[in-house]
């Protein structure tokens, strides 16, 4: 039996899961090698909503080519910008002022609980559970109404440009967040309650979808999905940007590899997340919250790259530039992408079920895998 | 006092006055098939709407309110347009299995109706062997599982079909041994003896402890049997799209549709009647006013009163629970439910003889 899981011999039932399918949350097509119920192999295919991100940017501005990468990881569109927004400002050297910057991580913080909500949900709903989607829908929806106000979008918000933030805050913004950090407060049993301690929930997630820390160095896994082996990979504490070394926070790790291991990550990710917050939004510094900029952008000739990490792992811009006014060559090194690599050393050997299971913990946003 | 039994006396005499015999009773047919079928079409109405506004109770939500009062007519309207749909059968299907599955599962689930006591004398069919008649027609509805993923010539069907014929066939024993130790305690297997028995109050009060453990196997076990998350993983959204029914459509999809959802009524109708006292109002041993009292509210209320109940505690389940994996779903039958069970009922018959119960 173990010697033949990788192998497909004659006689192997192989399913297409996806591109229509409704454990996949997207385009992603698996093509999947059973034996009875038990997974012999899982190959990705790619490339159903590819986009050509990347090559589009080469045409774009450094002003322009920001609003792309919402539609990437469009859960965390800020994350994303901000992203592009710190590699284009390390290459023209801008200083950023305070209270954009305070802005930037409020809003960063934000958007990875708004993500990690969501991930909660749709990961309930892979084991069967409609429940709880509504439920993280309704701590979501007040964060959106947030962002609606003081971005004017609630999905892809074009909020960061190089230099600082498009608009200043919403007069409402401070009371709306507070609001919503006592709402969450109030609500965050409910999670425990309906989903974690439930022990179908416990018996599916624990021991299923095992990475050790070796996998997850050599597959590149990062995010919530790598430090669930107990990889220290958070960008904001190895690599620090923006005023991120002067926040107390720490760095979530687990140590069991599990799939229950990154759900608890996760988890507890949406407290730290919380907590920044807390810090930061009675102390918005005065002040400009955008730097003076040149009109037209450019670069000086040269390699620049700048990593963050979004909700789902470390998100990499790398910019060639020739000196232009718009980048020779763009790569952005995408987390969903090097976390799907991992899949099928997860789940071989283990049942169908599993795969639902695992493949929801790792959180995977296919257009950010595709581009 | 109100009764069902006076209606159907009044009307078997007035067949049998103006008609020969003969002919009566083929009228007699003709109306108890009609009234089945009645019955079956208005369960399916309501309970869809019921398991639909529960759902969005549960879920913080409206549910459906656009068609009629609250959205009352919605499963209505949703009737009307499976019944337009185009039926469609898939090229490699086996043509003559894949239209007969659904009518097996659907004709199945009109069977076990016949000897549930609706009312006080008021059921199709009085068998002296009802709790056996049940369990063996109702295990033939995997058959037609079976059969629909097997001809439908997918992939997907046919694991959901492989899975649900492991999951029936496991906890019919769980079922089974759950209502044995209640005939242990009544010493009968017919619908309206257990009833009867339980004049002076219902078993699941009167039997002590085991009476309450196999209540609630029998509650776990029927969840599994009608397919019912957290058991449902035959049809398993997440994992198999839509498990065994995945290529049917119109119709015939709207007929397995009906089938689960009579197949929850029948068992949840069984499980009032074997453990709550069916259609016998809640009476309390030798308190005799009261008795009375109880026994002025409509005997058919009181039935579809514990059902619905049930029903409601199923549907619970299912916006609660998440779904289980096939092995740990076979592990829960065969290492806890059977063996517990399978004590349980030596401990009922040890009950019953000793004269423990009440």
């Amino acid at each position: 039996m173990v010697e033949e899981i990788g192998k497909t011999v004659e006689g192997d039932l192989v399913i297409n899961v996806g591109p229509q399918h409704p454990a996949t949350h997207g385009v992603l097509h698996l093509v999947i090698t059973l034996n009875g119920e038990t997974i012999k192999k899982v190959e990705p295919h790619l490339g159903y909503i590819h986009r050509s991100i990347e090559k589009m940017c080469e045409s774009l501005s450094y002003r322009q080519f920001i609003y792309t990468t919402s539609r990437m990881d469009y859960l965390s569109a800020h994350i994303n910008n901000h992203a592009c927004a710190l590699c284009v400002e390390k290459g023209l050297q801008i200083e950023v002022p305070e209270r954009a910057q305070v802005i930037r991580v409020l809003m960063d913080e934000l958007t990875r609980i708004a993500s990690h909500e969501l991930w909660w949900g749709a990961m309930a709903m892979d084991l069967g559970a409609f429940t709880p989607f509504f439920h993280a829908f309704r701590e979501r929806e007040t964060i959106n109404d947030i962002m609606e106000e003081t971005c004017g979008a609630r999905l892809t918000m074009n909020y960061m440009v190089p230099g600082g933030v498009m608009a200043d805050l919403h007069p409402n913004f401070q009371s709306r967040v507070k609001n919503f950090l006592q709402l969450y407060k109030r609500k965050i049993h409910e999670y425990d309650e309906l989903v974690t301690g439930n022990i179908i929930f416990q018996n599916r997630m624990k021991g299923v979808g095992y990475l050790s820390p070796e996998d997850v160095i050599s597959y590149g896994v990062t995010g919530p999905a790598g430090r669930g082996s107990g990889v220290s990979c958070d960008v904001r504490k190895l690599y620090p940007y923006e005023i991120y070394s002067k926040l107390q926070f720490d760095e979530v790790l687990e140590t069991a590899g599990d799939s229950f291991a990154r759900y608890m990550v996760r988890l507890r990710e949406m407290q730290q997340s919380i907590r920044i917050v807390e810090q930061l939004i009675d102390n918005i510094p005065d002040g400009e919250y955008q730097a003076k900029t040149k009109a037209v952008l450019k670069l000086p000739k040269g390699e620049f790259y700048q990593r963050v990490e979004t909700a789902r792992g470390e998100l990499g811009v790398y910019i060639v530039s020739e000196g232009g006014t718009t980048p020779y060559r763009i790569k952005f090194r995408s987390p969903g992408f090097s976390n799907l690599s991992a899949l099928d050393h997860m789940t071989r050997g283990e049942k169908l079920g599993d795969l639902v299971a695992s493949m929801g913990t790792l959180d995977l946003v296919i257009p950010d895998i595709d581009r | 006092m109100f009764s069902l039994e006076s209606i159907t006396t009044l009307v078997q005499d007035w067949l049998n006055k103006t008609f020969p015999p003969n002919l009566a009773l083929f009228f007699e047919f003709v109306i108890i098939g009609v009234l089945a079928i009645a019955l079956f079409a208005g369960l399916g109405l309501v309970l869809v709407i019921m398991e639909r506004k529960v759902a969005a109770w549960i879920q913080i939500r409206l549910g459906p309110n656009r068609v009629g009062p609250k959205g009352m007519f919605q499963s209505l309207a949703d009737t009307v347009k499976l019944i337009m749909k185009e039926g469609l059968t898939p090229d490699g299907a086996d043509k003559f299995l894949f239209n007969l599955a659904p009518y097996i599962v659907m004709m199945v689930a009109m069977l076990v109706l016949a000897p549930i006591g609706f009312a006080k004398g008021f059921h199709i069919w009085d068998i002296n062997i009802g709790v056996l008649y049940v369990s063996a027609i109702s295990s033939v509805s995997v058959i037609g599982i079976l059969m629909a993923g097997w001809a439908s010539n997918n992939k997907y069907s046919l694991l959901g079909a492989m899975r649900s014929g492991a999951q029936m066939v496991s906890y019919e024993l769980s079922v089974g041994l759950s209502v044995l130790s209640i005939i242990v305690l009544t010493g009968s297997l017919g619908l309206n003896d257990i009833v009867l028995s339980q004049q002076d109050g219902w078993w699941i009060f009167k039997g002590h402890i085991p009476a309450i453990i196999s209540f609630v196997i029998f509650i776990i076990a029927v969840t599994a049997e009608t397919n019912r998350a957290p058991f449902d993983l035959a049809e398993a959204e997440s994992e198999l799209t839509a498990g065994f029914h995945t290529e049917y459509s119109g119709m015939k999809f709207a007929l397995f549709f009906l089938a689960e959802y009579i197949n929850i009524f029948i068992v949840c109708a069984i499980g009032a009647t074997l453990f709550l006292g069916g259609w016998m109002p809640f009476h309390i041993g030798h308190w005799e006013a009261f008795n009375h009292v109880m026994d002025y509210i409509p005997s058919f209320l009181w039935f579809f009163g514990k059902t619905f109940f049930l029903i409601f505690l199923i549907m619970w389940f299912r916006w609660t629970f998440p779904r289980l994996r096939v092995d740990q779903l076979l592990n829960l039958e065969w290492k806890y439910l059977l063996p517990i069970s399978m004590f349980n009922l030596i401990l009922m018959t040890l009950v019953s003889i000793k004269g423990w119960h009440f």
